[in-house]
């Protein structure tokens, strides 16, 4: 929240979103991204996230899948239908290793996949490169 | 002389002479005397005025006149006519031995005839041939007026002279005829003797032979030539035997003749008696008498006789042998006489229907209880059959024992040549067995019903018991998934807090909250290495759990192994430089095909036990060999080290999960003991498997085997 005052430094940061319902790691995920000069928005649950979403126009959502009120699936689903909120990319994260989570995430419309256990710094790196698209090669290292 | 008869007028044309000689030529037409008689009366009538007549004659014992034919006479009356000249100083006797005619007045035995007219008697002569004058008859007339007694003596002495001529006839003839019938009687006679007989004259030619002597020695019309030769040849041996007699001079004597029989041309064996008769020819008659059968006969008899001793010896032999034969059948034989009684029998026959010596009050009753059975049964080859068998079951007892023998017996007539049953052949067959046996058989039916049963109940509770299985099957699938959800949500779960201790101590050894003392990095670094140790496990609970619960999926894609290799390579370059090992990769062939599999999954297994081997080497080298064998398009991967290796008793325990050959707690070497379990069901999964050749201190060789592509499942 202090951080605030230093991004206000910048002249525009870009912002991400990031969706998780387990406090710990969206803090750490928050802190993190903060720490690298960005600015976050956090949401709990799915239906914070298409609210935040709407109202802040992240640059990036970071989507925790597994969500309480609303799941993660819907919330990106919502969002890519909505044309507001339509060309934010969506970093799906989830801890579930089991199949056909990264393949219901991609039909859900998220743009990049991450499993937990994710290190900040790997999902700094991929936030990177949505922000970035134009950088050859950075956006298929992960598909 | 009676006028008031009329008198037939001869006839005027004839003469007197004329008259006698057709007389003498009617006599002489008759053989009889009667007729004769009656056309003399006839012609005395026409001729010599008589009246009435009536012609007797003389016949002997009694002597006396009887009527042979009348004229003029009541007929009847002729035929009863008779008169005896048996009296003394008899009229008729006298009239009859007169010379001339005799007035016989007022007879009582003529009146009748003559209806009271005087009677005249002529006699008739005889004047025969043999001298004799005795009269022949009496002629009884009654005349006319100037009847000629002359004319009448005249006709009288003619047919008393044809009388007495054909009396002479009938004696002849009558003689002849009783010589024939005596011929005839003594030629029967003599054909009925069998033997044959014969009269010869003294030169030895037949004269008289009976039938049989005639079959011997007559040459028959129209024979055979053998017949001939054989009559001529029984007639010159006949001749000899005859003339041997002559020399002999023995006035009956007896002598062998063979002969020959001219019918069948066999040998004949006779006897000959020969006696000369005495008569003036000196013939002999020759009996002869056929011995042959005789002689046969004896022949016979003492063939017969030797035929029956021998006959007899082989009988007693065949007897034996049959008794042998019988005797050693161990089911009982009898033979019984048609009246019932038991003629044979053999040794197991004499068990049941004899008594043994000493025999108790109990056994002689069972023997006689056998005996009534068997009778019983015997008796129903004639009562209830007309055949020649029967057969039937009888209870019997064996008399010492008492034991009940049940039989089957079947008997049979033995019929002679002509048809009588002479014998009755019994043979009892012991059932004790048979129905044993019946007994057996339907125990092992009921015990085979009951296994059948058994079986039954198994199979029904085998249906049961699967039924169980399927559905405890089914519920260990639910609970197997159940499982591996748990698994999967836990590993969630662990992931979460993990995540967040990874992602803290990352930021905090990034510095991302100030730089640390060396003593907090070093400390923060093992919290790092375990978090991250923990992950390990947590992931290889996953995979196992997603194995197990056959989620694992296989995403085929063809790639190539070497590139593959380079990769793990570069993976692991930071544990190979902090070792002293020497890691090499090798190609056979040196081109490879590209392979067709999960790349993922093999390359977690290469990675797997690449880590490994650099892990349990202390020193030397790791070398990693991939070959390509087109023979069965395998591939194999082979990760050989100069490790500690592992003890034959440890190699299959290795793949097993949570193990170490090191189980203790403060074991040198990290790691869950999940990756060679994984690993080897990945390969599994792959379609290919995973092997292990090591000798501990000599290093180990792992061995990946995979399909070049996946085989097609069915």
């Amino acid at each position: 929240m202090k951080a605030h005052s230093k991004s206000s430094v910048a002249p525009d940061p870009p912002l991400v979103l990031v969706v998780d319902d387990f406090e710990d790691n969206r803090a750490m995920y928050a802190e993190y991204l903060r720490f690298a000069g960005l600015r976050v928005a956090e949401a709990r649950n799915g239906a914070e996230a298409v609210d935040k979403a709407t109202r802040l126009a992240p640059s990036v959502i970071v989507m925790d899948l597994s969500l309480p009120v609303m799941d993660g699936w819907e919330a990106t689903r919502r969002l890519k239908a909505d044309a507001r909120t339509r060309a934010i990319p969506v970093i799906a994260l989830t801890g579930h290793a089991l199949e056909g989570h990264s393949k219901s995430a991609k039909e859900a419309g998220c743009q990049s996949f991450l499993a937990k256990p994710c290190l900040p710094e790997e999902l700094l790196k991929e936030v990177n490169i949505m922000l970035h698209p134009a950088r050859p090669g950075s956006a298929r290292r992960r598909r | 002389m009676v006028a008031s008869r009329t008198v037939s007028t001869p006839s005027p044309t004839v003469s007197p002479a004329e008259a006698k000689s057709r007389l003498l030529e009617t006599l002489l037409g008759f053989d009889d005397v009667e007729t004769c008689a009656d056309r003399a009366l006839e012609w005395l009538g026409s001729h010599a005025r008589v009246v009435s007549a009536l012609c007797t004659l003389v016949e002997a014992e009694p002597a006396r006149l009887v009527g042979v034919a009348a004229y003029r006479v009541p007929g009847p009356l002729v035929q009863s006519f008779s008169v005896s000249l048996e009296a003394p100083d008899n009229v008729f006797g006298r009239a009859l031995a007169a010379s001339g005619p005799t007035k016989l007045s007022l007879r009582p035995e003529l009146s009748p005839l003559f209806d009271g007219a005087e009677v005249y008697g002529f006699p008739l002569p005889a004047n025969g041939a043999n001298g004799s004058h005795e009269p022949v008859g009496l002629l009884f007339l009654t005349l006319a007026t100037g009847a000629s007694a002359e004319v009448i003596a005249w006709a009288a002495s003619a047919l008393g002279r044809r009388a007495q001529q054909l009396r002479m006839l009938r004696v002849l003839r009558d003689a002849e005829r009783r010589l024939v019938h005596e011929r005839t009687r003594v030629y029967t006679l003599v054909n009925a003797v069998p033997d044959p007989i014969l009269l010869t004259d003294t030169e030895g030619r037949l004269l008289l032979a009976n039938a049989r002597a005639e079959a011997l020695f007559a040459a028959a019309e129209g024979q055979s030539e053998g017949r001939s030769r054989a009559v001529a040849l029984n007639n010159m041996l006949l001749s000899a035997a005859l003339a041997q007699r002559v020399i002999d001079a023995s006035p009956a004597a007896r002598r062998e003749l063979p002969l020959v029989d001219p019918i069948d041309g066999s040998d004949r064996l006779y006897e000959l008696f020969s006696t000369p008769v005495q008569n003036p020819e000196g013939s002999v008659v020759s009996v002869l008498r056929n011995v042959t059968d005789l002689q046969h006969a004896t022949l016979e008899l003492e063939e017969n006789y030797r035929k029956l001793r021998q006959a007899e010896v082989e009988v007693r032999t065949e007897r034996d042998r049959l008794t042998l034969i019988i005797d050693s059948v161990a089911d009982p034989i009898l033979v019984t006489s048609p009246a019932g009684a038991i003629v044979h029998m053999n040794e197991p026959a004499e068990r049941l229907f004899t008594l043994r010596h000493g025999a108790t009050a109990q056994e002689i009753q069972r023997v006689r209880a056998n005996d009534a059975h068997f009778s019983s049964h015997i008796s129903n080859l004639f009562v209830s059959t007309s055949g020649l068998r029967w057969h039937g079951e009888v209870g019997l007892v064996d008399p010492p024992s008492g034991r009940p023998v049940p039989v089957e017996a079947f008997s049979g007539k033995v019929l002679s040549p002509r048809g009588d049953v002479t014998a009755i052949v019994t043979i009892l067959h012991d059932r004790t067995e048979a129905i044993e046996r019946t007994r057996l058989n339907q125990q092992l039916e009921r015990a085979r019903d009951e296994l059948e049963h058994k079986v039954r109940e198994a199979t029904a509770e085998l249906l049961r018991q699967k039924e169980l299985l399927e559905r405890q099957n089914l519920e260990l699938e639910q609970a197997s998934a159940l499982k591996s959800q748990f698994l999967a949500n836990m590993s969630h779960e662990f992931r979460t807090p993990l995540n967040a201790i990874l992602g803290y101590t990352n930021m905090l050894l990034q510095d991302v909250y100030g730089v640390l003392a060396e003593p907090q990095a070093r400390s923060l670094s093992r919290v790092d290495s375990n978090a991250r140790h923990l992950l390990t496990i947590i992931n290889d609970i996953l995979d196992i759990s997603r194995i197990e619960a056959g989620r694992m999926p296989v995403r085929a894609t063809s790639f190539r192994l070497p590139e593959l290799i380079r990769e793990v390579m570069a993976e692991l370059e930071p544990l190979v430089a902090r070792s002293k090992l020497t890691v090499r990769t090798r190609f056979a062939p040196k081109k490879l095909p590209a392979v067709r599999s999960d790349r993922a999954k093999v390359k977690q297994i290469v990675l797997n036990l690449l880590t490994n081997a650099i892990k349990f080497t202390p020193s030397g080298s790791v070398t990693v060999v991939t070959t390509y064998r087109p023979a069965s398009e395998r591939i194999t991967i082979d990760v050989i080290d100069t490790g500690i290796g592992i003890a034959s008793q440890d190699q299959d325990r290795v793949f097993d999960d949570f193990r170490q050959v090191d189980n203790s707690p403060t074991r040198e070497y990290g790691g869950a003991g999940l990756g060679l379990s994984i690993c080897r069901r990945l390969a599994t999964v792959l379609g290919g498997d995973l092997s292990l050749v090591s000798q501990p201190g000599a290093g180990s060789t792992f061995t990946l085997a995979l399909p070049r592509r996946p085989k097609r499942r069915r």
